[in-house]
């Protein structure tokens, strides 16, 4: 009884970050990027700094009127965003705060978080395809080549911190993680940050939805709860990706006094990279499309090659 | 059932919770948005001028290459991972390592080829 009753707080557990931390990084963005931008961002709702602006729209998606374009392939239309959503809610299962303290703890743990993780781009693409929108199709197009570019050294990074450590359990590799890794897998590190990013389509690239060129891409035909699903898996996305960052690359737990607040650790990492990554959105132009894939090929792919070469010499000697 | 697939077991329930949490969400949508379609609301949006023709255009996809670059490469880096957790284990050591280094080799020369080839830009 136990037991079941053990999974079920750790399911619980697992909702609960899913529903809270993507608000709490989009809550961020307001009022980081708005400040970077020398202006107030949302002042009003909640009275203290618009501390209830999420929360106010998300009231408005609940309630707002349903339209799906008459034209458009109406079943995958309505499936596209719970198909977009649901891998970040699966993949956050195993990934690890604290030592035990993890929704499910895997042998598999990296590469099934990996492979769960880049469903998601399928809700995307499904989406661009349904509408029946000319922009929203090259979106989608532009969404699953970004994930083809990107996938590669995305997955060789994180092969390199598996050679490392030796084992592909989110924990083994934590509990193998030593301070001087940083210097040693900082390579890998950057590519699979960048292309965790580029994954996700956040700025700068955000090709997929390029508001000057092509409306907004995939989403254009959403509104209401369907595109709040939207929004939500993007911040499910950044949540999931700088969790992974701290976790693989950054020591997760480790740091002073780990023993008592080691998941304070691990939380305060995933914060920090998630104010990164809306530092990148601020402080970097879009990429072309044709820049964005070279960018994968020629400078992501290699560097990730010659940190998996150079992580299996010094791992062997 | 072992232990490793009970871990899975887990896995399926999330899923299942991440099914239920999406279709409660949009059935409580149901519940409390109003529903009023007319032609024109439910004309596609696309840029906001009326669409002409219909939406699913042929376009030149010039990224297509990269498709079975993609293909290649993410099927060789799957077998990356199994070599990973042991590679480093006492028996393997140096020999392993070098029939990596000649896996990454092909992998790298196939890029190199790629990219000579002209097709990882275009104008």
């Amino acid at each position: 009884m136990s037991e079941v009753l053990d999974v079920a707080v750790r399911l619980v557990a697992v909702l609960a970050a899913f529903l809270v931390l993507p608000l709490a990084v989009g809550q961020a963005e307001h009022k980081v990027m708005a400040h970077m931008q020398s202006r107030l961002g949302p002042m009003y709702a909640g009275g203290f700094h618009g501390w209830l602006q999420l929360v106010a729209d998300g009231v408005k998606f609940v309630q707002k009127e349903d339209t799906v374009p008459a034209a458009a392939d109406r079943t995958i239309f309505r499936l596209a965003p719970g198909i977009a959503l649901v891998p970040y809610l699966v993949a956050l299962v195993a990934v690890p705060i604290g030592p035990g303290l993890v929704g499910q703890d895997l042998d598999l743990g990296l590469f099934f978080v990996l492979a769960v993780m880049s469903v998601g781009v399928v809700g995307t693409l499904m989406a661009g395809w349904a509408s029946a929108n000319k922009y929203a199709l090259l979106g989608g197009m532009r969404t699953a080549a970004q994930l083809l570019a990107y996938e590669l050294p995305f997955v060789l990074a994180a092969a390199s911190v598996a050679m490392a450590a030796g084992t592909l359990s989110l924990t083994g590799i934590v509990d193998a993680w030593e301070p001087w890794w940083l210097l040693w897998q900082l390579p890998g590190a950057i590519v699979f940050f960048v292309a965790g990013l580029a994954e996700l389509a956040r700025p700068p690239f955000d090709m997929p939805v390029a508001d000057s060129e092509i409306v907004f891409g995939p989403y254009t035909e959403y509104g209401g709860l369907r595109f709040a699903f939207f929004l939500l898996a993007e911040y499910a996305g950044i949540v999931l990706l700088c969790a992974l960052t701290a976790v693989l690359f950054l020591g997760g737990w480790k740091g002073p006094w780990s023993g008592e607040i080691g998941w304070i650790w691990t939380l305060a990492k995933t914060m920090a990279l998630a104010l990164v990554v809306i530092w990148f959105r601020v402080a970097f132009p879009r990429l072309r499309e044709d820049q964005l894939q070279r960018l994968a090929w020629t400078v992501l792919v290699p560097l990730a090659l010659a940190q998996l070469a150079l992580t299996g010499v010094i791992a062997v000697l | 059932m072992s232990d490793y697939f009970s871990g899975y077991l887990v896995v399926a329930i999330l899923i299942a919770l991440g099914v239920v949490f999406v279709a409660s969400a949009f059935a409580a949508n149901r519940l409390i948005r109003p529903n009023a379609p007319t032609v024109e609301k439910l004309t596609t949006y696309e840029c906001g001028v009326d669409p002409v023709g219909e939406g699913w255009a042929q376009t030149h996809l010039r990224y297509y290459i990269y498709a079975y670059l993609f293909v290649v490469f993410a099927v060789d880096a799957v077998y990356l991972f199994p070599w990973a957790t042991v590679f480093a284990a006492p028996g393997y050591g140096v020999t392993t390592l070098v029939e990596m280094g000649v896996f990454l080799g092909f992998l790298a020369v196939g890029i190199v080829y790629a990219w000579r080839k002209g097709v990882l830009r275009w104008t």
